[in-house]
């Protein structure tokens, strides 16, 4: 925005590319790292890289030596049975856990431990399980503060209105009305969050990840706990997500069925350990997937519930 | 912008409005002419005082979520902070001394929050009792404060205005209802703003919102600091408005207990609600004694008042909050929704022509 303000004088012509520019700019500025890593030597260089990951509990051990590399603009899935150390690789990823050992690499910046407070800076958003959604907020509200990390305006300016506040707010405002009607939430968009479906709800949440456009978006779980018919549809903004944003997903799931269609790598974890990465055709045929995860193998069978 | 498409919430923002006009007209326009010394001195001005204490602590445990126990310690603050800049900084207007205290209490207050960042629940209430008993402590030991009066008593100063001096119960009643409704409005813009999402995020999901980005350090001590600002402003009014000679033993846990039943019972993360359960309160007492005298006579003593007003106010927290969680306004809400809906049928369709 203030791009474009400066470059008043310039020529009619140039003030789209400006525009685009600024809003290059302003995307880089929530992702810096990983914007100029993804172009260094044209290379694909990982948006999310691990090394060597090692977490235990008390003697349990969750995770142990794994390593992941995610490309720019993939969907990957992480599958793996109960207590295979999904959730855990997500939550050292987000920051909540500090792994043992190992490091995380988020575009160009490496971190022993991931600092969760920056990590919306760093152009990472997640969901949770079980919903993290702001219960007395509507999802309008809700969705504005997954802009939250781009606000500069302290509390005394915002009471004032001051113009960069309200700047800011209509920036905010306008980029959520944008991503609620993407994941068509409109029609719910002035309701308390708590109080509407759990399929709905699951949809507000990504909303409010995706509302900052972040470079890397995480998904625990996406699809569990809804019906089929919300499955497809969630599914489908998933994939679609990607294709009109070119967000990097990287997705935790039990249903088997939906993830072979819907990634484009599947990493496989059984007791911490990592013990297949590649395409879902690889995976399905990997013989140690077939034995820890899978068991048997049902033919047509498109929904596995462990 | 959002009103043409949306009825519900144009047509509810219109009622409100005009809920708030007729309130504040008669607030300035006739109870000033109407009402008595008594309504204004006893019920009035003290019902503005805890309303807007009310508030202040709504702010920090119903919208952000933190649970305090020493909102009568942040009176204190403000009232002995007032007495102070007045008594010692000559010729500092009224208003300035006032916005002092009120800073003078965020400031206290955001040191006393400083525990939220690592406690929360019922460990961080206890913490805040530290507030409680320690400004209580400090203002009766050290003199200074009360300029060395005996047992730390204080007289307030006539409040004075740019030369005009509120005298008498509408003098005062006015000055606090004008003070309550400035601090009111500039509460309800923090709160419709990012900070107000932000307390509310704070509340409901705390690692969702560190997720996302949300400050939380910065966005607790603010609860704390602008929570403890309204209250000290509301101190300044208990103090110096309402009873107009203090001393530290009035501000003690009993009264940080009943700004929290306030909230309690009117309603948490609700401005109607701190405004609708500090008229409960204050009202209640003066109906029961009434309603006791009448029915009952002589039995009914101040002691018998104090214990019956006790048990009714312990059994209706019990009962609402197993019941109605979010308190009397809930209900009220819930009872003016039919007739709400019959008054405003006219207003939406005239405003769609």
């Amino acid at each position: 925005m203030s791009l474009v303000a400066t470059s008043g004088g310039d020529a009619l012509v140039l003030a789209r590319t400006h525009e685009r520019a600024a809003e290059a700019a302003r995307e880089a500025e929530a992702a810096p790292p990983a914007a100029e890593a993804a172009l260094v030597g044209g290379a694909p260089v990982p948006v999310l890289q691990l090394e060597g990951i090692s977490l235990s509990f008390g003697g349990i051990t969750a995770l142990d030596g794994i390593d992941l590399a995610v490309a720019n603009g993939e969907i990957r899935a992480i599958i793996g049975p109960n207590g295979a150390g999904k959730s855990s690789l997500l939550n050292v990823v987000s920051g909540l856990y500090r792994p043992d050992r190992g490091m995380v690499r988020l575009g160009s910046e490496r971190f022993a431990h991931v600092p969760t407070s920056r990590l919306a800076a760093l152009g990472v958003a997640r969901t949770f399980q079980n919903l993290a959604l702001f219960k007395g907020l509507p999802v309008l509200d809700n969705v504005i503060t997954g802009f939250v990390h781009r606000r500069r305006a302290g509390f005394v300016r915002q009471i004032l209105s001051t113009p960069q506040a309200r700047r800011e707010e209509a920036e905010s405002r306008a980029a959520s009305e944008d991503v609620i009607a993407f994941l068509h939430l409109d029609a719910v968009k002035h309701q308390l969050a708590g109080g509407l479906p759990y399929g709905v709800q699951k949809r507000v949440e990504l909303a409010r990840a995706l509302v900052a456009r972040p470079q890397l978006l995480l998904l625990d779980e996406p699809l569990a706990g809804v019906t089929l018919g919300e499955k497809q549809e969630l599914a489908a903004h998933i994939s679609n997500t990607r294709d009109a944003y070119g967000t990097t997903i990287v997705l935790i799931e039990h249903d088997i069925g939906v993830v072979m269609g819907l990634s484009d790598r599947i990493a496989v974890l059984d007791y911490g350990r990592k013990i297949a990465d590649g395409t879902p055709d690889e995976v399905r045929s990997d013989q140690a997937v077939i034995d820890a995860y899978l068991g048997v193998a049902h033919e047509g069978e498109t929904e596995l519930v462990v | 912008m959002t009103t043409a498409a949306h009825p519900v919430a144009g047509r509810r923002l219109t009622a409100n409005h005009l809920g708030i006009a007729v309130l504040l007209t008669a607030a300035y326009g006739v109870i000033p002419f109407a009402g008595s010394d008594y309504l204004l001195d006893a019920v009035l001005t003290p019902f503005l005082a805890l309303a807007l204490a009310a508030l202040g602590l709504n702010l920090l445990t119903g919208y952000a979520g933190q649970v305090s126990l020493g909102s009568a310690a942040f009176l204190a603050v403000g009232a002995y902070a007032a007495y102070n800049f007045n008594l010692r900084v000559h010729e500092l207007p009224f208003l300035v001394s006032l916005v002092a205290a009120g800073r003078v209490a965020a400031a206290v207050g955001v040191g006393f929050g400083l525990p939220s960042l690592r406690l929360r629940g019922f460990y961080l209430a206890v913490s805040t009792l530290a507030a409680q008993f320690f400004v209580q402590w400090a203002l009766t030991k050290f003199g200074w404060f009360s300029n060395d009066s005996p047992s730390g008593v204080i007289d307030a100063p006539p409040l004075a205005v740019a030369g005009i001096t509120f005298s008498g119960a509408v003098g005062r009643y006015l000055f606090s209802l004008t003070v309550v409704v400035i601090s009111t409005l500039l509460a309800i813009r923090l709160l419709r703003s990012q900070v107000g999402r932000n307390f509310i995020a704070l509340r409901d999901n705390e690692t969702a919102a560190k997720v996302i980005g949300v400050p939380l350090l910065r966005t607790k001590l603010l609860a704390f600091g602008v929570s403890s600002f309204i209250v000290g402003i509301a101190g300044v009014l208990w103090a110096f408005a309402y009873l107009r000679t203090v001393e530290p033993a009035g501000f003690n846990l009993d009264r940080s207990f009943g700004i929290l039943f306030i909230i309690i019972i009117g309603g948490l993360a609700s401005i109607r609600g701190a405004v609708l359960g500090a008229a409960f309160m204050v009202v209640f007492p003066l109906l029961l004694s009434r309603l006791g005298a009448a029915l009952l006579g002589d039995i009914f003593n101040s002691g018998v008042l104090e214990m019956s007003q006790r048990i009714v106010i312990g059994a209706l927290i019990i009962g609402l909050l197993i019941a109605e969680p979010r308190g009397l306004i809930a209900l009220v809400d819930r009872l003016a929704e039919p007739i709400l809906r019959r008054f405003s049928r006219p207003l939406s369709r005239s405003t769609q022509s």
